[in-house]
């Protein structure tokens, strides 16, 4: 028989040692850097535009006046703890895509509370309501697809994106049954009483916005590395025959895990609805429970480096939207300029786990 | 000798900056010989074999076939140099017929009458006995090996490389597959058999080249060399193999299991009806072919597995009274001192868990203790430092995550843990599975010292002679059936393999 040879490669793939902490931060830097490098090429042939200018106006974007600070820090907010309301299904390797649908029940109960008791109770008492209220519909919402995966072990990805779409459906049937002028949305709500919105303390509009997720981002930090309950998630996560073995009865944990993180979801409704639009809509969740999922996995469902990792990502949204503006260019471009910049810190990933050896003498095939 | 179909000069192979998987490795394979790569698990015997195949590529040194230097990338380089491996884990698609998984991947050159009638001949050349439409699915371990081999053959290969090739197969089957490789070695195939397994080294190598922490240490003639001298050269010292058996006169019922019956997912007996007594101050050693329901039996009893109608595990025990154990939960059971230390093939898929440091791993069977609704790691991360100083267990500190321990290592924090619990029954399945010959009788010894303590002990174990040296009383299991008791003290390692593979007829 025939024996063909063959050329040697140019370069393989080879796994690396666990690099150390400040060895990982380095490349995280570095990879920022050449994705900035990488993006400012891209500006400067494509636009023509001067790369450093529209840095600029991208940090202006974001940090610009102290409005638009507040709105980084909100959406920031807002961004954390959808990615932190989903850790405690993902670490079981519940892959929760129906945040979305949880965020929007969640919202629109709060809606309907703000409706109908908006200026019969006070406020105080009203936003205890609807906390509970939307933490509860969340939770509903994830119900279903708990049960059935405990249950029967179906395939929770389809099951939660699927349930989105029902949300959104109902949440169309609600906006056109309160909507009053025939525009197909529901407006302002409560505009003039304010019934049901957050508060303004000392002056500033989002402080109970950055209070509640900072208080629910350090307890679910706490329930997981330091709770029974939270051991029981992580053992599960990692493997359903030693979670069995150790007596852990597992569908149970599914469940309670994953009616957890719908009812966080459910609350991040509530404060889209109560503390930052005041209105209702199939837009009310808008993608974040997708970006979360990113959050979630770029942060290792460590709650702590997802505030660095939803920051960045809303800093990116508004310095993009912020240059479309500025430049007249249109929204694809930012969005590209985004797009490189994720790439690169996603691949960044790939070299903290392995090396590239290039092979320096080759052999020429026959 | 003529040339060498392969010879590898210098081969070396890291992962990663801590795992030196082979070092400056010379090997040389012929035509028409049977050579055994012999080593203790994690010796690199598989990493060498896949540089060779192309699954790994090497960090050093050069590969030479038929004397001319050669690269290979990949499996299909391996594949046009005539290099075809056997792996452990058999690839092959389950729906698909044996010639539908011998075809695939292959350019559609020939009609399928006159490939058929190809693989026909190799088979009827080396005396393979192969159903071709038969579907994966449908077959036993040994047909799949059997399909794997067939397959190689018809894609050109000459140089054979199997990987723990009678891992799963009967003594019968071993003989078959022995008969098969001397024929082809008489062909003047270069046949490679990666082992670890001393006796048959003996019966069917020519040469064999011992490798030791990735290293070659040499290479001996099957004719000028022993048993003894290939474990010294496997272990790099010399191992005095005995394991202590004492005589506990003082014994109590502790477990009378009657009638115990499990079926798997596909409605099949996996336990057959088995009965039997277990005492405290022994150890009960079950044999059996990997796969007769050892693992079900010993779930069964820990309540991870459903009991049929009819099963009965009374449990009897000073501290916690007497119970029926079937339908009561894992929970529970093993709050009445049952433990179970199940080593499965990749050690951490039950009993331990891989991300989590020693100190949480130790916590698995007690993390309720304790009030409120938080963990207590004080009292775990005491007994894990005992445990590691006990047992000697190599880790930088006890947050660091077991999976990347070496696998002496995991199984012993998995042991120490069982024992730790106080445990009035021990159950205990392959627990020195993938452990060179030191850690073995390290545990041997735990778990002699268990026996003396009074804790009923059931060791399921792969090799016969441990088991025969260990035990006190020897269950054999046949296809989930119960084919013999026998005393450990007397009976012979082929009273042993007779019963492992033949079911006694029904009285």
């Amino acid at each position: 028989m025939e024996k063909k040879n063959h050329r040697e490669p140019l370069f393989h793939i080879v796994k690396k040692d666990e690099a150390s902490l400040p060895l990982k931060m380095l490349t995280v830097a570095l990879t920022v850097l050449a994705a900035l490098l990488v993006s400012a090429l891209f500006i400067n042939f494509v636009t023509k535009l001067d790369p450093i200018s529209v840095y600029q106006s991208m940090f202006k974007g974001a940090f610009g006046t102290s409005r638009r600070t507040w709105i980084t820090v909100r959406d920031t907010c807002l961004l954390l703890l959808i990615s932190v309301s989903l850790t405690p299904a993902f670490r079981m390797r519940f892959w929760n895509c129906g945040a979305e649908g949880q965020i929007l029940i969640g919202g629109l109960s709060t809606a309907a509370l703000m409706i109908y008791l908006g200026d019969r109770i006070p406020t105080a008492v009203l936003l205890i309501i609807m906390f509970v209220v939307s933490a509860l519909c969340g939770a509903l919402w994830s119900l279903l697809p708990a049960v059935f995966k405990a249950r029967y072990d179906t395939n929770e990805t389809l099951f939660t994106l699927m349930m989105n779409y029902v949300a959104i459906q109902i949440v169309e049937f609600f906006v056109d049954f309160w909507d009053k002028k025939q525009s197909h949305s529901v407006g302002i709500i409560n505009m003039n009483t304010m019934g049901g919105w957050f508060p303004k303390i000392f002056g500033q509009q989002y402080i109970l916005n950055v209070l509640i997720v900072v208080v629910i981002t350090v307890a679910v930090y706490i329930y997981m590395r330091y709770s029974k309950h939270g051991y029981e998630d992580a053992v599960v996560g990692e493997s359903v025959a030693t979670a069995r073995y150790a007596g852990i009865n597992v569908p149970k944990v599914i469940r309670n895990n994953v009616l957890l993180s719908g009812a966080i979801s459910g609350i991040a409704g509530f404060v889209e609805v109560a503390g930052i639009s005041h209105t209702i809509s199939n837009e009310t969740a808008g993608g974040r429970g997708f970006t979360a999922i990113i959050v979630c996995w770029l942060a290792k469902f460590n709650p702590f480096t997802m505030i660095l990792i939803s920051a960045f990502i809303v800093f990116l949204d508004k310095g993009a939207s912020q240059i479309s503006s500025d430049f007249g260019l249109n929204e694809y471009a930012s969005n590209i300029i985004t797009g490189i910049i994720l790439f690169f810190i996603l691949s960044s990933e790939f070299f903290n786990n392995y090396r590239i050896t290039v092979h320096k003498n080759r052999k020429e095939g026959e | 000798m003529s040339e060498a179909a392969v010879s590898m000069r210098h081969i070396s192979k890291a992962f990663g900056k801590k795992v030196l998987a082979n070092k400056d490795v010379d090997l040389d394979i012929y035509h028409g010989e049977i050579l055994s790569l012999l080593g203790e698990n994690g010796s690199g015997k598989t990493t060498l074999m896949n540089m060779l195949s192309g699954v790994y590529y090497p960090d050093e040194g050069e590969i030479f076939i038929d004397g001319k230097p050669v690269s290979i990338a990949s499996p299909k380089d391996a594949y046009d140099l005539g290099i075809g491996m056997i792996h452990q884990h058999f690839k092959l698609i389950d729906v698909f017929t044996a010639l539908e998984n011998i075809l695939i991947g292959l350019p559609k050159q020939n009609s399928e009458k006159k490939c058929r009638k190809e693989v026909e001949d190799i088979c009827s050349r080396y005396g393979f006995e192969l159903d071709l439409d038969k579907k994966i699915y449908d077959m036993s371990v040994s047909e799949k090996e059997t399909l794997e081999i067939v397959k190689t053959l018809y894609r050109g290969a000459d140089v054979l490389i199997l990987d723990e090739p009678t891992a799963v197969l009967t003594p019968q089957e071993i003989r078959r597959l022995f008969e098969i490789l001397r024929n082809m070695k008489d062909d003047g195939k270069a046949i490679v058999i990666i082992t670890h397994k001393l006796n048959e080294v003996m019966e069917i190598s020519d040469r064999i080249t011992v490798l030791r922490k990735g290293e070659n240490v040499g290479t001996v003639l099957k004719t000028e060399t022993n048993e003894q001298q290939l474990t010294e050269m496997m272990v790099g010292e010399k191992v005095v193999l005995n394991i202590a058996r004492d005589l506990v006169e003082d014994k109590a019922k502790r477990l009378e299991v009657k009638h115990l019956s499990v079926k798997n997912k596909e409605d099949k007996l996996v336990v057959d009806d088995i009965s039997f007594d277990l005492y405290s101050g022994e150890i009960l050693g079950i044999a059996g072919i990997s796969g007769s329901g050892q693992k079900e039996l010993l779930e069964a009893i820990m309540g991870l597995q459903k009991c049929e109608e009819g099963s009965s595990v009374i449990y009897n025990s000073t501290a916690h009274g007497v119970h029926e154990l079937v339908g009561l939960s894992t929970k529970e059971i093993i709050q009445f001192g049952l433990h179970l230390a199940f080593v499965p093939e990749d050690r951490l898929g039950m009993g331990l868990v891989g991300n989590m440091g020693m100190t949480d791993n130790v916590m698995l069977k007690r993390y309720r203790k304790g009030s409120g609704p938080f963990l207590h790691r004080k009292q775990p991360e005491a007994t894990a430092q005992k445990i590691k100083d006990e047992l000697g267990v190599l880790t930088p500190d006890l947050d660091y995550p077991v999976r990347r321990l070496s696998g002496g290592n995991v199984q012993k924090i998995l042991v120490g843990r069982e024992i730790n619990n106080k445990p009035t029954v021990l159950m205990t399945a392959y627990a020195v599975r993938g452990l060179d010959i030191n850690t073995s009788y390290a545990i041997y010894n735990l778990l002699n010292e268990q026996k003396k303590k009074g804790v009923a002990v059931i060791y399921v174990g792969e090799d016969l002679d441990v088991l025969l040296a260990l035990s006190d009383r020897i269950m054999v299991l046949c296809s989930g059936k119960l084919n013999g008791m026998l005393d450990g003290r007397s009976a012979s390692k082929e009273e042993v393999g007779y019963l492992m593979t033949h079911l006694k007829e029904e009285a």
